[in-house]
């Protein structure tokens, strides 16, 4: 009984997770410009990823997974923002500019062949 | 941190000797270790290590609720047929004022996991966090959120 809710709970969690990392997909496509869809991607992505890990620790009735399963999820967490923020201010500094909807920038001006903002 | 550490130790401890290395048994080893150690707190020189401990999982707890809401929002913008009349992408200065690296770190880290924020650089003074925002409306009212959220949050976790 409870092994057949567990199963169903880990279905469920699987698709929440497909349609997160679809929608980060979604938002990749639709986004206008590099910072924006980095949102979509470090932030849409880490929660599709996560619940599919979490739906394996759920089913795998083994500790060592379960333990790989959650070491997976800590690492997600802590690399996808790292990647999101090295990424974004690279494209920063090599001057790519945000896009023309952009309705403030304080850095305006700043960036583009430097090293420093 | 020497309570936690201590109290790593005394589960690896019980586990070695108890003979299993199992889930359970690692749990149960550290309850054990974390009652005994609590018992000698004084002693290991961490008086507020409850009151810490409380911090660090109300951080943890508004960490994971943000995160919901937020990739939530993100789906919900980019689902939607006029995305560019909602969207509002802007670059601010958000003034810090937590002042170490780690704190300056977790603070980027954890902002760019939650809604509409990303981390961009800090200024080199250390004075300001430089963050895009997806919907920007307000600059007062998002810079408050951030400072009244996460920032006095990791200042009260990092505090001795």
């Amino acid at each position: 009984m409870i092994v057949e809710a567990l199963f169903y709970l880990a279905g469920i969690l699987l698709i929440i997770g497909a349609l997160f990392s679809l929608v980060a997909v979604i938002g990749i496509l639709r986004l206008p410009d590099l910072y924006t869809r980095i949102h979509a991607a470090s932030k849409a992505g880490t929660v599709g990823s996560g619940l599919a890990f979490l739906a394996i620790a759920l089913v795998s009735f083994d500790t060592a997974v379960i333990l790989r399963a959650f070491v997976g999820i800590v690492f997600f967490m802590l690399t996808a923002p790292i990647s999101a923020h090295l990424l974004s201010r690279a494209a920063y500094m090599a001057g790519y500019k945000p896009y023309d909807g952009t309705v403030y920038n304080v850095l305006e001006g700043k960036g583009g062949n430097s090293t420093k903002l | 941190m020497t309570f936690v550490f201590l109290v790593v130790i005394l589960a690896l401890i019980w586990a070695a000797v108890t003979g299993s290395f199992t889930l359970l048994n690692l749990l149960l080893g550290g309850a054990v270790s974390a009652l005994a150690v609590m018992f000698i707190r004084d002693r290991v020189d961490q008086p507020y290590f409850l009151r810490r401990m409380g911090r660090i999982i109300s951080l943890g707890a508004l960490f994971f609720y943000e995160l919901a809401l937020s990739a939530w929002r993100v789906a919900v913008l980019v689902c939607r047929p006029n995305m560019h009349g909602q969207l509002r992408p802007a670059i601010f200065a958000f003034p810090l004022t937590v002042q170490s690296d780690q704190e300056i770190t977790l603070l980027s880290n954890l902002l760019t996991l939650t809604p509409g924020t990303l981390g961009l650089d800090v200024s080199e003074d250390k004075k300001y966090l430089y963050v895009h925002a997806l919907e920007y409306r307000d600059e007062e009212e998002m810079i408050a959120n951030i400072r009244d959220g996460f920032e006095a949050r990791i200042r009260e976790v990092f505090e001795q």
